[in-house]
């Protein structure tokens, strides 16, 4: 008694150097979740034995014929994958030069699945593999309540349980999103703890499936959170990069150039980037919310502001005070309002892979107008920030390179918050 | 000051339970968390855990949650607690266990964490987020620090985790009594019993349970079932935290009293 040996010695934190052989995609995560310095498992002791039965349980059917064969029937049945990749030609004349050349740009529809957005890709496969598991009740968080949507959508479909966790403040501004929710029988359950945002939904989430691990799942929906969520639910939107792959092949026979999206969390971002990782032509810009500006300290804009820390399980960049207390984000945009982001964005920047700005609500806002006239699509308020974005961009490029943005989500849920601020339009 | 460890084996050789009060520091305010340290060291708090305030307490329920924000809002620091624990310590019989989240430790930095907290007198230390897993860098600075690491074990721990988690922690061990947050219960769940037995069978440090013991009766059940301390928080936060802080301190010093005295074997 009281030996140091055991089975669950562990390593010292692995911190993998920067070269191009370790952004290898099949070396991230490592055996104990991390990348480079990033992701682990920071979560009480309690749900550590749920961490390794899920990753267990992962593995297990991540190659297993039967789920894969059910997954991929109920995408494309049940979601409407694969979503097309569809070429946005007043966008692309909107930033021609003068003599008609410029970027090409090219949206990857995810807002035209079944529920309005990419994050049914990993509730659907979650539910699966809850299922599996023998787990009678689901439980997740949202922000924008695309994912408790998501969720509530799944669940339904197969019977099974459901509460989703929501801040009081996001209920109001999203209150179509809750009606979606409750009308698919789950049960939304208020969150009053700090401002009332996605953060404070997620610890609450965490809190009741560390009461009840032993008959709940919990449904994380980014890719964040502690191992394995940040890869399981990568590997679950990667459908995103390996359609758009085999899209641009078909298209035009080669790479996308640039690949563009908003980032939260960044599951829609990770889904599209994940294919293609190891191509080394493929440029990868994620788009953060800078809210009312950096400078007024009221922005969600993590990788671009924030230190490395510790939340909801996982080490990444963090907004926090110079005590480590967690900062209150801030965003129009509901599923943009989060402190912290999934933990291989921080080494994807750290890395110099893939590259992060940020965009104010108002450039998001007037994104947001701008695609609804121009291409008769109205983006969600998330989506919107990437857009936004080639505003800055388009005028750095020169030749014709080819754009591709995740259009992650659809807009009607905005519509009410988008007119509060805009007023009537005439 | 003496260590978690001698405390424990002091208690033991004497046939004792320690009793381990939890309080959040800075909750009403900073000089009522000094007097409540000295008061429960008065009446019968053999080590008292205090908590550092923290944005995000995942681990905690409700009260715990309600007086770590409202600490925060009175514009708490962890500077201010360990300044506190300074003041306070000389003169304090109690050992201080500081509970707090990883993030704060890693924002100071690992090593300055420990040498800031081992400085002013805190002899032990409890991190609920970081699972056995993640501790290595803490223990080896603690133990160059001369602060005890204490892990938990939780009712979800399989018996190879429970034993590894046993030979790692300094100290004590924690037992976490239910698949759960911190809070009040009615009522210990029976298979602590069964989970104490477990421990035993593969460790002779001290096994002190925690996380919903909020009344004397239960504590005594505990102490009967083998338990080498109990840690009490939510009861203590509510009771303080309830009318003016007289009220609150007077209130918990009697409610220390009783929960060391029930689980006290009477001396013939």
């Amino acid at each position: 008694m009281g030996a140091e040996s055991c089975n669950y010695r562990a390593e010292p934190v692995t911190q993998t150097p920067l070269s191009p052989s370790n952004l290898k995609t099949a070396a991230r995560p490592d055996a104990l979740g991390r990348f480079g310095q990033f992701g682990g498992k920071y979560v009480p002791e309690t749900l550590m034995p749920a961490l390794a039965e899920l990753e267990e349980a992962y593995y297990r059917y991540r190659d297993d014929a039967a789920f894969k064969a059910e997954l991929d029937g109920l995408l494309k049945d049940y979601v409407g994958r694969a979503t097309p990749l569809y070429f946005a030609e007043r966008l692309t004349q909107h930033y021609a030069r003068p003599d008609g050349s410029g970027p090409q740009i090219y949206l990857k529809r995810e807002d035209l699945n079944h529920t309005g957005a990419h994050k049914i890709n990993n509730a659907l496969a979650q539910a699966l593999l809850a299922k599996r598991m023998g787990k009678q009740r689901v439980i997740a968080e949202t922000g924008a309540g695309q994912h408790g949507v998501a969720t509530a959508t799944v669940c339904a479909r197969f019977g099974i349980q459901c509460v989703i966790y929501m801040g009081e403040h996001d209920m109001e501004r999203q209150a179509l999103n809750v009606f979606r929710m409750r009308l698919m029988g789950a049960e939304v359950r208020p969150v009053t703890a700090g401002t009332g945002t996605l953060k404070d939904a997620t610890s609450e989430a965490i809190r009741d499936w560390v009461t009840n691990v032993e008959n709940t799942h919990y449904i994380l929906g980014s890719v964040a959170g502690p191992h394995p969520y940040p890869m399981m639910v990568r590997d679950f939107h990667a459908v995103i990069g390996q359609e758009t792959r085999s899209q641009c092949l078909e298209k035009w026979g080669g790479l996308p150039d640039i690949l563009m999206a908003c980032v939260g969390g960044g599951s829609n971002a990770m889904g599209l980037f994940h294919e293609f990782i190891d191509e080394p032509t493929v440029r990868m810009i994620g788009v953060e919310a800078e809210g009312e500006g950096v400078l007024s300290g009221k922005h969600a804009a993590t990788l671009t502001q924030g230190r490395v820390g510790v939340l909801h399980g996982a080490m990444s960049y963090l907004l926090q005070d110079d005590n480590g207390q967690v900062v209150e984000a801030h965003s129009i945009s509901a599923g943009l309002d989060y402190p912290g982001v999934g933990p291989e964005h921080s080494y994807l920047k750290d890395s110099g892979r893939a590259e992060y700005y940020s965009v104010t609500d108002q450039q998001a806002l007037d994104a947001f107008q701008r695609v609804s006239e121009l291409e008769g699509i109205i983006p969600a308020l998330e989506t919107a920030h990437a857009f936004a974005y080639l505003e800055t961009l388009c005028p750095q490029l020169s030749g014709s390179p080819r754009i591709v943005i995740n259009a992650s989500g659809r807009g009607d849920k905005d519509v009410q918050t988008v007119a509060k601020v805009l007023g009537n339009l005439q | 000051m003496t260590s978690v460890s001698e405390t424990f084996q002091r208690l033991r050789d004497r046939g004792e339970c320690a009793l381990i009060p939890f309080v959040t520091a800075g909750d009403p305010d900073l000089e009522t968390t000094a007097a409540a340290l000295k008061t429960l060291a008065q009446n019968g708090a053999d080590l008292i855990e205090l908590g550092v305030p923290y944005s995000d307490p995942l681990a905690d329920g409700p009260v715990i949650q309600a007086a770590a924000t409202r600490s925060l809002q009175n514009g708490t620091t962890l500077d201010d607690v360990l300044n506190l624990v300074k003041t306070v310590s000389p003169d304090l019989s109690a050992p201080i266990i500081l509970f707090t989240y990883y993030n704060p430790i890693l924002n100071r930095g690992i090593e300055t964490f420990m040498q800031d907290v081992a400085a002013v007198g805190v002899r032990g230390l409890v991190v609920p987020d970081l699972p056995l897993e993640e501790v290595d860098a803490l223990l080896t600075a603690g133990d160059a620090a001369g602060v005890e690491v204490t892990l938990l074990v939780a009712p979800t721990s399989p018996a190879d985790r429970i034993q590894a988690i046993a030979a790692r922690s300094r100290g004590f061990i924690y037992l976490v009594s239910v698949t759960g947050v911190t809070g009040i219960r009615t009522e210990v769940q029976g298979r602590v019993q069964d989970l104490l037995n477990d421990l035993r069978q593969v460790t002779d440090k001290p096994i002190a349970v925690g996380f919903g013991v909020s009344q004397p009766e239960q504590a005594a059940q505990l102490q009967g079932w083998g338990a080498d301390g109990v840690v009490v928080g939510s009861a203590f936060v509510k009771r303080l935290a309830t009318g003016t802080p007289d009220v609150g301190l007077a209130t918990i010093s009697q409610f220390c009293a009783e929960l060391k005295s029930a689980i006290t074997p009477l001396k013939p």
